[in-house]
């Protein structure tokens, strides 16, 4: 346990202010200044600000109070980071340089089109070389995440059925019980009705349950593949064939590609509409929370529905195109995340084909092989006795995965998404990605194995971790309390 | 045995004794049978149609090139606003969101480990609370557009009524982002006209238009077209008395000057925090502003997701962790009150270390600078012959520019042969307004700057 995570005492920016310090001077230019006079005296009595309370620091303080945060924040570039599918891989360094220096930032979104080819000839390579992948040719890089993807995704559902007069009678959308929380308030969000269908015992779709409910009220199915569980729904087309024949559309989930690039397309199999997580499976990163980029991929058919403006491509000069009748509209403005996608575009290009495909294979023996390590008296690991797990696997403790958690944090590692997926008990969901060497594979498992241990013998020594990082365990319930919540200084 | 095509700098255990090992381990010989369980007829059967990989120095000359011929003014050479705008973005915001413990985290779902991000993030919704006068902000949504639109859906929620009032001087993108939010959950989105001689709201017809289905009217402060809407508190008033609310879209360096939306009578802030530290970057990652007040019942209508500060377990520390989460898809999946997860939170941190900065004495000098250098624009424009601006007033920093011989289209294509992009013709969404075209400037426009402009603009009047 030599691990340390910095503890400072750092105050909030408020409790660091002092009067009459700044941390910024602005331009002034005293000529202009007189040519207009007093332009405060133009805005309406009624709207002007009386005071301003915001925190008065200057520079070097404000440049130690962040450097401080960071050192009390957990990161990829800190350490082994395997949330499940969440695809916490390594985001090269020179997506970062580039990013930094480039000159897109300058652009305004409403520059004119002719000055911006290049950038242009740019996002609809990557939107090109990204439809390959999904097998699925129509895209939109709009959408700023992967959920708001497939808020995208299922309204082109809604606007093909809208389209075709049946918006009335096809209102139920079916969602395997093992689905990211993110499905079902997407597909909610649309209007449409949930149906959650359940897993069979070896953690796939239950096939039977889908023939039950799929009928004249399907209109679509939304499915992760591999599922959240780390394995491939080998029913796939089986399932895919149920919901086409009963006249509904078949939606991906993009969140675990990360398992099957240059190997299976969803688009080849039978999916209609797809999401891809540029910030998960293109190795541009997470941001503690964000920026992502959730593109949208469909069938030709499909394409008229796609958010506008798309881009389009006339063997000469690319432009943004708006005369789309169809389309589902806007999801935000403007034409997407450039940055994360222009750091996709970077991504694929240092790969290339072989290298995508080798990483999704790498990522898959990570998984396999970290596995292979965990001790049976503490993990449950039923399902996978008889076949290989993709890009993560999901481990039932048969301790509190909670206090495993927290035990491992001590140990300089973050550990798995735990409690999710809800079909399992006390499950911990664990992607370790094709970062990690085969050295820290065998160390986290090491670790995994310990916490588990400590957590099956000494309760209450796993009750107070963790120790080691910035702050000890935190008060989630005080913090929610509607007597004690806070939110704001 | 060579088992990949490439040993790559990403991948530790491609060099091929070591993926060797790990399949022996296995017992397996081949990568391939890693897949054995997908069936042969759902696998691709050729390579992906991709080019080979490329070295990293290959890739930066390769984008460098690609983007050679892309104009990229300056910040003092862009005079686009509406949305997105250009200010000074200062070098220690760049520091601090290049820091890899932020911007290579996860969401921190594992508070113990995250209390930097977590203390940055809720000190975003501090700063956000103080500008706004509200009592709560979640820690940032993808855009102001999406804001609106999930604000939309919010008020719909508390009033259960199925109707939004929105008005025509609002940004189009966002109102057609609203629409596809709304429409989504069956809620109208009624439109209403302004006063097309000032440019500003029209209270007699939007007044005709609420009603006792009305969930809330969204409008803006300052609107899409710069000016300030002098009867905000009376448009609240109007919501209220309804038994609507008022949700205020803004750009919240116009809080340098107007007072928090709170105290005229705003029930929902959204807004644009991208000129807050941010780059225009072709338009994203962009900061969707949302601040709500009203209370507990309020709060847990609210999308997004919300930092609360609290005591660790042992009492003996301040911490910061991610509360109210019933509210979200993770927990309360259908019955969440959004799908957003991912938002923008990196980018939130720099508007927190863009307002650190400018501090209150700073900020209110920026809103000086932006009116001095935007009035002295409209006012020097004003002078050209057959130009009209300003068209409407009082304004903050966009402004309206009416073209009485010559064409804001032709304008707008020729201005980057001076170097320079501006004049965004406004015909396309505004019919009556297609003899002008919308100008913004900022603190980052000197008098020189300007002048460069107006010297510009008038050789493309004079040349028909």
């Amino acid at each position: 346990m030599k691990y340390r995570q910095a503890r400072w005492d750092e105050p909030l920016l408020i409790e660091l202010s002092g009067e009459g310090r700044c941390g910024l001077t602005l331009p002034f230019d005293p000529e202009l200044s007189r040519e207009v006079g007093d332009v405060l005296e133009t805005i309406p009595k009624n709207l002007r600000r009386a005071d301003i309370r915001l925190p008065q620091v200057a520079q070097p303080q404000i440049t130690r109070h962040y450097i401080r945060l960071s050192q009390m924040n957990y990161s990829v570039d800190s350490g082994t980071y395997p949330l499940g599918s969440c695809t916490m891989k390594h985001n090269p360094k020179i997506i970062q340089r580039i990013l930094a220096n480039t000159k897109v930032r300058k652009i305004h979104p409403e520059q004119p089109d002719e000055y911006t080819q290049g950038l242009m000839k740019i996002l609809f390579e990557l939107g090109t070389m990204l439809a390959e992948i999904v097998g699925l040719p129509k895209f939109s890089l709009q959408p700023a995440a992967g959920a708001q993807g497939e808020f995208t995704g299922v309204l082109m559902i809604r606007a093909w059925l809208k389209d075709r007069g049946q918006l009335n009678t096809r209102n139920e959308i079916l969602i395997p019980d093992t689905a990211h929380g993110t499905n079902p308030a997407s597909a909610a969000m649309a209007g449409f009705k949930v149906i959650e269908i359940p897993s069979t015992e070896d953690g796939l779709v239950d096939v039977e349950a889908i023939k039950a409910v799929a009928g004249r009220s399907t209109a679509g199915m939304m499915m992760t593949v591999p599922n959240t569980l780390g394995l491939f729904e080998k029913h796939i087309k089986e399932v895919i064939n149920i919901i086409h024949e009963v006249g509904g559309l078949m939606y991906y989930d993009g969140a675990n590609l990360n398992a099957l690039i240059g190997r299976v397309r969803p688009g080849d199999i039978g999916f209609d509409i797809a999401h891809l997580n540029l910030h998960k499976t293109f190795g541009t990163p997470h941001g503690g929370g964000g920026p992502g980029a959730g593109p949208v991929f469909s069938t030709e058919e499909l394409g008229e529905y796609l958010p506008k403006p798309t881009l389009e491509f006339d063997g000469q000069r690319y432009r943004w195109c708006y005369d789309r009748p169809k389309s589902v509209g806007r999801v935000r403005s403007y034409f997407g995340n450039i940055s994360v996608l222009l750091g996709a575009y970077i991504y694929c290009l240092l790969m290339g084909r072989d290298g995508l495909k080798d990483a999704s294979a790498l990522a898959t023996l990570a998984a396999n092989y970290l596995m292979s390590k965990l001790d049976r008296r503490y993990f449950d690991l039923h399902y996978f006795l008889n076949i290989r797990c993709k890009h993560e696997f999901v481990a039932s403790a048969k301790v509190s995965a909670l206090e495993v958690a927290k035990l491992m944090l001590d140990y300089g590692v973050h550990p798995p998404t735990i409690y999710f997926p809800i079909t399992v008990p006390e499950a911990m969901m664990i992607e370790p990605t094709e970062s990690e060497s085969v050295e820290e594979l065998d160390n986290y498992a090491e670790v995994l194995n310990k916490a588990a241990e400590v957590a099956s013998k000494d309760p209450k020594a796993a009750a107070e971790a963790p120790h080691n990082t910035a702050t000890p365990r935190v008060d989630e319930v005080r913090a929610s309390h509607p007597r004690t919540l806070k939110v704001r200084w | 045995m060579l088992v990949l095509n490439l040993s790559k700098p990403y991948q530790p255990n491609s060099a091929p004794n070591v993926t060797t090992r790990m399949l022996r381990a296995l017992g397996l010989n081949t990568i391939e049978e890693l897949y054995n369980d997908i069936p042969d007829d759902a696998k691709l059967n050729r390579p992906l149609n991709i080019p080979e990989g490329k070295t990293e120095g290959e890739v930066e000359r390769l984008i460098e090139e690609t983007l050679r011929q892309d104009l990229a003014p300056e910040p003092h050479q862009c005079f686009l606003g509406g949305g997105i705008w250009t200010h000074y973005v200062p070098a220690l915001v760049d520091e601090v969101i290049s820091r890899s413990e932020f911007y290579t985290a996860y969401t921190p779902y594992q508070a113990e480990a995250s209390q930097g991000m977590l203390q940055a993030l809720y000190e975003y919704q501090s700063l956000i609370c103080d500008l706004t006068g509200m009592e709560i902000a979640n820690s940032s949504m993808y855009d102001w557009a999406s804001a609106a639109g999930e604000a939309g859906r919010m008020a719909v929620r508390i009033t259960r009524r199925r109707k939004i009032v929105a008005l025509r001087n609002c940004g189009p993108q966002r109102l057609d982002t609203l629409k596809t939010y709304c429409d989504a959950a069956g809620v109208d989105v009624v439109v209403v006209d302004y006063e097309h001689k000032k440019g500003c709201i029209d209270y007699s017809t939007l007044k005709e238009k609420v009603d006792d289905e009305t969930a809330a009217i969204y409008f803006e402060n300052p609107n899409y077209f710069g000016v300030f809407e002098e009867q905000a508190e009376e448009i609240c008033k109007l919501a209220h008395l309804k038994g609507a609310l008022a949700i205020v879209g803004l750009d919240p360096t116009s809080l340098s000057v107007v007072k928090p939306p709170a105290e005229y009578g705003a029930d929902i802030v959204v807004g644009e925090g991208q000129p807050l530290g941010l780059y225009p970057n072709y338009g994203g990652p962009l900061i969707g502003i949302f601040a709500a007040r009203g209370g507990q019942k309020v709060f847990r209508q609210m999308p997004g997701r919300i930092i609360g500060e609290t005591l660790s377990k042992n009492g003996e520390r301040r911490c910061y962790t991610m509360v109210m989460q019933t509210r979200e898809q993770h927990i309360r999946r259908e019955e969440a009150t959004s799908n957003i997860c991912t938002n923008e939170a990196l980018c939130a941190v720099a508007a927190s270390v863009y307002l650190a900065m400018l501090g209150s004495s700073g900020l209110m000098e920026l809103g000086r600078r932006i009116m001095e250098s935007s009035h002295y624009a409209a006012k020097k424009l004003g002078e050209i012959k057959n130009v009209e601006s300003p068209r409407f007033t009082p304004f903050f920093k966009d402004f309206v520019v009416r073209f009485l011989q010559a064409d804001p289209e032709k304008i707008y294509r020729n201005l980057p042969k001076y170097g320079l992009v501006g004049s965004q013709p406004l015909g396309k969404d505004f019919p009556e307004l297609s003899d002008s075209a919308l100008f913004s400037a900022t603190e980052v426009h000197l008098k020189k700057d300007i002048d460069f402009l107006i010297h510009s603009v008038s050789k493309e009047v004079e040349d028909k």
